[in-house]
């Protein structure tokens, strides 16, 4: 079995591992919280929450706060078992 | 002689397959000793990303020292009071009794206040929202056992039931420190676990309440405050 095994490519990304780790201490994030929290523009934040959203990972929920638009995430339950088999993989591979 | 070359032959391959292992592992560990160092970083990122979201972290130490002060000086004008009015024990409906309550609640006002600014100006230093996501949830988390408890508090002094009053306040107090400790710095947890304690001892020793409840919320206030300062604040 090869040591990389459980390093998941999805998540091979900065962003997406901050928008992953904010996810599963929270019970959702909107697109704003994420934003400052990670420092990413619209457009990069947008292209990476899309990705872990076809990955099935995130899933989204758009609402109206007031009349203003309102984009939330949580994690899915297969997003939160493979985000830890991911950081596991982490941990052995730098524990080598 | 054939036999020789055969062996010479295998002699060959198994020097180049060692020379091939030898190329692969280098290149394999290099690999792994630049991504690891990566990897690690990732780690600490995702800790700290983690904590960031789900906890605001600005409590200031010194709001926790000053409220502890407050409740002293709190502590003592009641004090004053209850022994000038020439009786041993507070009267329900009396003068003595309002005082006392305003003090209380002087006391409570005066410590949210500093707690606010003090925290307001630590969490600028840092560069972190004062009202955000997480300080709401903290705000609203700290408040549940807190109101419950003063309106509990509040209905049974109504009915003339003042015996516990002391108990109550440092067992909700403490609840609600509990409570709160999961939404910010964890070891406020501890404090609260102190002063529900203290207000396990105080229901069993009802004539001691005052001092134990000088003990929870002004010294160990004190006490708590400083300690979280020097591991917080000070840089």
């Amino acid at each position: 079995m090869s040591i990389i095994t459980n390093i998941n490519k999805v998540f091979d990304h900065r962003i997406r591992l901050g928008i992953m780790s904010i996810l599963m201490v929270n019970e959702y994030a909107d697109f704003n919280m994420l934003k400052e929290l990670l420092g990413a523009t619209d457009g990069n934040l947008a292209s990476h929450t899309k990705a872990l959203e076809k990955a099935e990972y995130v899933v989204v929920e758009k609402q109206f706060i007031g009349r203003k638009p309102n984009t939330r995430y949580a994690t899915t339950k297969l997003g939160r078992a493979e985000f830890k088999k991911h950081i596991e993989a982490l941990e052995k591979l730098i524990n080598k | 002689m054939g036999f020789t070359l055969i062996y010479f032959i295998s002699n060959l391959t198994k020097i180049y397959v060692g020379y091939f292992k030898i190329f692969y592992l280098l290149c394999i560990s290099k690999y792994f000793y630049m991504e690891s160092k990566d990897y690690l970083k990732d780690i600490s990122e995702i800790k700290d990303l983690m904590n960031k979201s789900s906890r605001f972290i600005s409590l200031s130490g010194l709001s926790g020292v000053l409220a502890g002060v407050y409740a002293l000086i709190g502590a003592a004008i009641a004090y004053w009071l209850v022994d000038n009015s020439g009786r041993e024990y507070l009267i329900l409906d009396g003068l003595v009794f309002k005082l006392v309550l305003l003090d209380l609640f002087l006391i409570a006002l005066f410590s949210a206040v500093t707690g606010v600014i003090l925290t307001t100006r630590k969490a600028k230093k840092h560069n972190a929202k004062i009202w955000d996501t997480t300080s709401k949830r903290l705000v609203i988390n700290f408040l549940i056992p807190l109101v419950v408890g003063g309106l509990y508090i509040l209905i049974i002094l109504n009915q003339q039931k003042y015996g516990q009053t002391g108990a109550l306040m440092l067992l909700f107090y403490g609840l609600a420190l509990v409570n709160a400790s999961k939404y910010s710095i964890g070891d406020i947890r501890y404090l609260g676990f102190i002063q529900i304690i203290l207000g396990l001892i105080c229901a069993c020793y009802p004539g001691y309440g005052f001092w134990l409840w000088v003990l929870g919320f002004g010294v160990m206030h004190i006490i708590y405050g400083i300690w979280m300062y020097f591991k917080y604040d000070v840089e």
